[in-house]
């Protein structure tokens, strides 16, 4: 475990800190699939696969070994389904198996990076959130002050910022953005997790998690800027 | 004591998230509220922020092709029928 200091000394808030318990339909849905339903396991498979595929790519490399990443996970599910007790919430706990199966593969094959691993390079303390000459420099009375205003995004015809280019440049950033910033960034933003949840998943400690969060996010914004930028076509 | 230094825009940028994440410590998120209530230019970036993160709450995850979840009812329905464990 690499210990980050924290920088911000907020005191955590109270209920804020454990991880989501398992709630009832969770469990009912649960013991349906125990009990041999076809028709919850596949509700499951629905709710979860796409996601498990999408954080065992940025893991495995390939869509193919993700997708058999993702396979042994569901089975390691299946045979471990007696023993959850409901402590976490599934997701949680199902994110957790495939990580350890995705770790597992990763440590076999060439070229493929255990996640756990890949914290460090992406957590990169030097990088700024906005490129250093938007702001004036020190020679100015106003040093790091704006030099040219962000703009709003309001104020662009409704058609401009609602074309389906805009959501592709929102998809093109994420889809570039280091692995571990990815998947923080997708957890959270696109498929709303509650940071408890994905520093659970993923093993993260919560000021990892809010600093890959943070860089995720304002590559991602400086992307829909440019994109947005007037004179760009 | 001496008098707190105001924010730069630059090191506001740089608290956004974890202002958004409820995470300042009162001190701190004072001075980020005192800095955007008379900047508009850092107000408008904290906006760009929301609107970001509105864009990639649209972003939905792709359905599952039916062939993964045919494989995946396969996998299940051979569990179902494996010789149970001791």
């Amino acid at each position: 475990m690499t210990v980050q200091p924290e920088i911000a000394t907020a005191p955590v808030q109270p209920g804020l800190a454990a991880p989501t318990r398992a709630d009832p339909g969770e469990l009912r849905l649960l013991a349906s699939v125990r009990a041999g339903d076809e028709a919850a396991f596949a509700t499951l498979v629905r709710r979860y696969n796409p996601t498990m595929v999408r954080l065992a790519q940025l893991t495995v490399g390939t869509r193919a070994v993700a997708e058999e990443v993702v396979q042994e996970a569901w089975i390691g599910v299946l045979n471990g389904i007696g023993r959850f007790e409901g402590r976490s919430s599934l997701k949680t706990w199902i994110f957790r198996i495939l990580l350890n199966k995705a770790n597992t593969r990763a440590a076999r094959e060439a070229g493929s990076v255990p996640f756990s691993a890949m914290h460090a390079g992406d957590l990169d303390g030097g990088e700024p959130s906005v490129d250093p000459d938007r702001f004036l420099g020190p020679e100015s009375e106003c040093a790091g002050h704006w030099a040219s205003t962000p703009q709003r995004f309001e104020d662009l015809p409704e058609e401009r910022l609602l074309a389906g280019e805009t959501l592709g440049c929102i998809a093109g950033a994420l889809a570039t953005l280091p692995r571990t910033q990815r998947a923080v960034v997708t957890m959270r933003d696109v498929e709303g997790w509650s940071s408890e949840d994905v520093c659970e998943a993923l093993d993260l400690s919560a000021s990892n998690q809010r600093v890959l969060l943070h860089r995720g996010r304002s590559k991602v914004r400086a992307a829909l800027e440019a994109h947005l930028r007037p004179e760009a076509r | 004591m001496t008098p707190v230094e105001p924010l730069t825009c630059q090191q506001l940028v740089e608290l956004v998230t974890n202002y958004l994440e409820d995470h300042l410590p009162p001190a701190e998120r004072a001075r980020f509220d005192s800095h955007i209530s008379d900047c508009d230019a850092c107000l408008t970036y904290l906006q760009q922020m929301r609107t970001t993160l509105d864009f990639l709450g649209r972003l939905s995850t792709q359905d599952i092709d039916s062939d993964a979840e045919r494989t995946l009812l396969r996998v299940f329905r051979a569990w179902k029928t494996r010789p149970q464990a001791t």
